[in-house]
Formats: C-alpha cells, sequence, structure tokens
C-alpha cells in the first residue's frame, strides 16, 4: 500500500504541481477577467490601429495583434 | 489506507483547478467606420468582421475591410499628381479548442489595382500552470504581387514570412503582463515602384533632380514588447506597453505607451492614452545625395528617416440597454480618436519655398484617427 500511495504521488505531481501552482487562484481572478484587464478588448479596432502604425513606422512586430501584416504598401 | 485516502480527497479538491479548460470567446460581430486623415493623405473605409462559435470548440471567423484612398501628400506632391484608389482586403479564420490547447489559422487577400497580397497565417496557444500561463507560437507567410500603374510590363514579387512567440502571465490578481517576440524577414521588391530620390544637381534649374529609390531585396527585423496591464484599487485599469525594434536595414526604434481605461456607471467607458515612437534612419537614407547613382541603395522614404512620433488618443464606449436592441445578448458604440504627431529628423519639406537646396526646413504633419464602430454579441 506504501508503494501504491508513492506511486500515485509520483503520478500526480504533474496535475498537482499545476495545480498548486496557480497562487492567484480561480475565485481570485474576478478582476484580471474584467474588460478592462483586456489587452485586445476589441479585435477590429485594435487591428486598425497596428495597420495605422505599420505603414506610418518603419518598426513591424510584437504587437500582440495576430495574422501577418497588412500587405499593403 | 489513510494516507492514499488523503491524497486522494486533495487530488478531488483540485480537481476543478486542474480541469477547467479554456473557452472560445462569444460570438460578436463589428461594424466599423474608419478614417485617417493627415499629411495630405485621406484614407478611410468600412471594416465588418463577424465571430461565430459551432459547437463548443470550433470557431469562425470572416473580416471585410476597404481603404479609400486620397494622396497628395508631400512624396505625391513632390514628384507626381494627386492620386485616388481603392484597396479591398477579405480575411476568414478558423479556431479548433481542445482542452486547454487552441489552434488558430487564417488567410487573409488584398487587393489594389497595383497591389495584391495573399497571407496564410497559423498558431498555436496553451495555457499552463492553472491558466496563469498562455504560451502562442505562430507563423505567416505571405506572397505579395507589386505592379505599377502605366506600367504594364512591370510585375515583380515579395515574399514575407513572420515568426511570433507570445508570453502571457498573470502576476497578481491585479496584474497581467504579456512578452511578445516576433521576427520578419522579407524577400523581393521591397522599394515603392512610384517613390524617388533627390540628388543634387547643378544642371538642374532647382539645383537637385530626381531618380528611382532602390532597396535591398532582403530585409530580417526583430521586435521585443513587455506590456502590462494593473487593476487599480477602484475598477479602472492603466495599461503599459514598452517595445524595442531593430532591423538588417540599420533602423532602431523602440515605442511606450501609457493607457488608462476608466468605466464610469454601467453604461459608459472612457480610455486616455499617450504613446511616443521614435526610430533612427535606414543606412542608404538620405534627402539629399551629393550626385546621381551615390549609392548601391538610396532610400528618401521619410518613413525611413529618423523621426519621432506621439500620439494622444481618447475614446468612449457606450452600452446600449439591451431592451433597445432586444436581438443581441449586447451591444456597445464606441468612438476613438487618435491624434499623430509627426517630426522628422532629416527629411526636409522640399515644398517650402524660397528655401537653399540642402537647407529645407524640415518636414512635419500631424494625423487624425477615427474609429467609430458598434459591436454586437449574439
Amino acid at each position: 500500500m506504501k508503494y501504491l500511495s508513492r506511486g500515485m504521488l509520483l503520478l500526480a505531481m504533474p496535475l498537482l504541481l499545476s495545480a498548486c501552482s496557480p497562487w492567484v487562484k480561480p475565485y481570485e481572478r474576478a478582476h484580471l477577467a474584467d474588460e478592462v484587464m483586456s489587452f485586445d478588448r476589441d479585435p477590429i479596432a485594435n487591428g486598425y490601429l497596428h495597420h495605422v502604425y505599420e505603414a506610418r513606422e518603419a518598426a513591424r512586430g510584437a504587437d500582440g495583434a495576430s495574422g501577418g501584416g497588412c500587405g499593403c504598401n | 489506507m489513510a494516507a492514499t485516502k488523503r491524497l486522494l480527497l486533495a487530488f478531488a479538491l483540485l480537481l476543478p483547478l486542474i480541469v477547467q479548460a479554456e473557452v472560445l470567446a462569444p460570438d460578436r460581430l463589428d461594424v466599423m467606420y474608419h478614417s485617417y486623415d493627415g499629411g495630405g493623405a485621406t484614407i478611410d473605409g468600412p471594416s465588418v468582421l463577424i465571430r461565430k462559435n459551432i459547437g463548443n470548440s470550433v470557431a469562425v471567423s470572416a473580416n471585410y475591410y476597404v481603404d479609400m484612398v486620397s494622396s497628395a501628400s508631400i512624396d505625391v506632391l513632390a514628384t507626381a499628381s494627386e492620386y485616388t484608389e481603392e484597396r479591398t482586403e477579405y480575411s476568414i479564420g478558423a479556431e479548433y479548442l481542445n482542452d486547454r490547447t487552441i489552434i488558430r489559422a487564417g488567410y487573409t487577400s488584398s487587393e489594389e489595382n497595383d497591389y495584391s497580397a495573399q497571407t496564410g497565417s497559423i498558431n498555436i496557444s496553451q495555457s499552463f500552470f492553472g491558466d496563469l500561463t498562455t504560451l502562442t507560437l505562430g507563423m505567416s507567410y505571405g506572397e505579395d504581387t507589386v505592379g505599377q500603374n502605366g506600367n504594364t510590363e512591370f510585375e515583380e514579387d515579395v515574399a514575407r514570412r513572420r515568426y511570433q512567440l507570445n508570453l502571457t502571465q498573470i502576476l497578481t490578481k491585479s496584474l497581467i503582463a504579456a512578452f511578445n517576440f516576433e521576427s520578419a524577414v522579407d524577400e523581393g521588391f521591397l522599394n515603392n515602384p512610384y517613390r524617388q530620390v533627390r540628388y543634387l544637381d547643378p544642371n538642374a534649374a532647382q539645383g537637385y533632380s530626381y531618380q528611382k529609390e532602390l532597396y535591398p531585396e532582403t530585409r530580417n527585423s526583430d521586435a521585443a514588447a513587455l506590456r502590462a496591464i494593473y487593476y487599480l484599487p477602484y475598477r479602472a485599469s492603466l495599461r503599459a506597453d514598452y517595445r524595442l525594434y531593430e532591423d538588417s536595414w540599420g533602423i532602431e526604434a523602440s515605442n511606450w505607451e501609457l493607457r488608462y481605461t476608466h468605466p464610469w456607471g454601467e453604461r459608459w467607458l472612457f480610455e486616455l492614452k499617450y504613446r511616443s515612437y521614435e526610430q533612427t534612419q535606414a543606412d542608404f537614407y538620405s534627402d539629399l545625395f551629393p550626385y546621381r547613382d551615390a549609392q548601391n541603395f538610396l532610400a528618401r522614404d521619410k518613413e525611413l528617416s529618423e523621426y519621432t512620433s506621439d500620439t494622444i488618443g481618447l475614446g468612449v464606449t457606450y452600452y446600449v440597454p439591451e431592451q433597445w436592441l432586444w436581438v443581441f445578448d449586447k451591444s456597445t458604440v464606441n468612438l476613438y480618436w487618435d491624434n499623430f504627431q509627426f517630426d522628422y529628423e532629416n527629411f526636409r519639406n522640399v515644398l517650402a519655398e524660397d528655401a537653399v537646396v540642402g537647407e529645407e526646413p524640415m518636414y512635419n504633419f500631424d494625423a487624425n484617427v477615427i474609429r467609430l464602430y458598434f459591436s454586437f454579441w449574439y
């Protein structure tokens, strides 16, 4: 039985780690779920502004938007 | 045996945390009018984005977007005449959710009378550690065909590749941060077939002449960004972004942004932001070359010069009472305005009258960007 307990503990370790490690518990995430905390609240508006940046600036990428450029010159 | 029971009990208690899977974003329709007005160019048009879930694990989306361009920018006035054109873009996308993994694929097609572009993209997101961490890896590949109005013989190609890594991390119950890294590789005809560079020409009446610009056929760039959003002690948030960029053309750029978002009552949400951008010039850029064919590569595109840009943005969102639009779960009306101020350090205003060649005042302009959009959740 001792070995069974240790075996189960070993098997459960990755799951326990992934479950124990959240130092912010799901029930503590009310603020994080608020829309004022979103990086991409309105994708249509966000995507357009990134299009303006890419058209007017040499820098491109790492803007958090998905896709691959505007395909414009 | 008691140890086993305790273990099973602990496992059962933690199970809700373990199996809490991701969910897809809700069904949504956005209709936007966008407008850019500055530096002699106006670009406006509609954009419509629709997103629909099919069951619990698949979502599809489609976007229709139009740019209607009317340009009399300083480049156009200096070497050509005002023009109008239209660019139409269609995008489709699909998402597949499996537990904590989301796979996304997309395709975009953009057409204008002298330029067409097709881009395919794919990315995969995985959340870890009780959904505190989300890692996304993505890539895209695009093929562009560059044409030239009035020259049916002219046709060149560009291949564009992008590789992205995004890491989003919940740090505290009020703070979320993200790290983004992106490499881009472009190969092919990268200059603009219409744009020209100027060089000193003692035989010309105005003291200088123009010749076509010529860029290298490859451009590699890396960009890395850090972002964070903090939930303030009252219901509002403060966001900070910082990005660094460099490329094989010798351009180094950075930008930072602060954004304050403040709901007011149940129906209103206000946003205020400031963004600052600066970049150095490309190695082969010059406002005025000393003579014709002065270098292997030649550029006088103001976007490749050294300059700064400051942006102030204001926005408001109104949550429409449900009884007004009862067919939707939620509806919003949004108006966002951004004012850009561009100040060029080594791009001169050749339209300035009575100026000595090479000593014209530096060019600057401001632009207003409007986003008016309606969002409906259903």
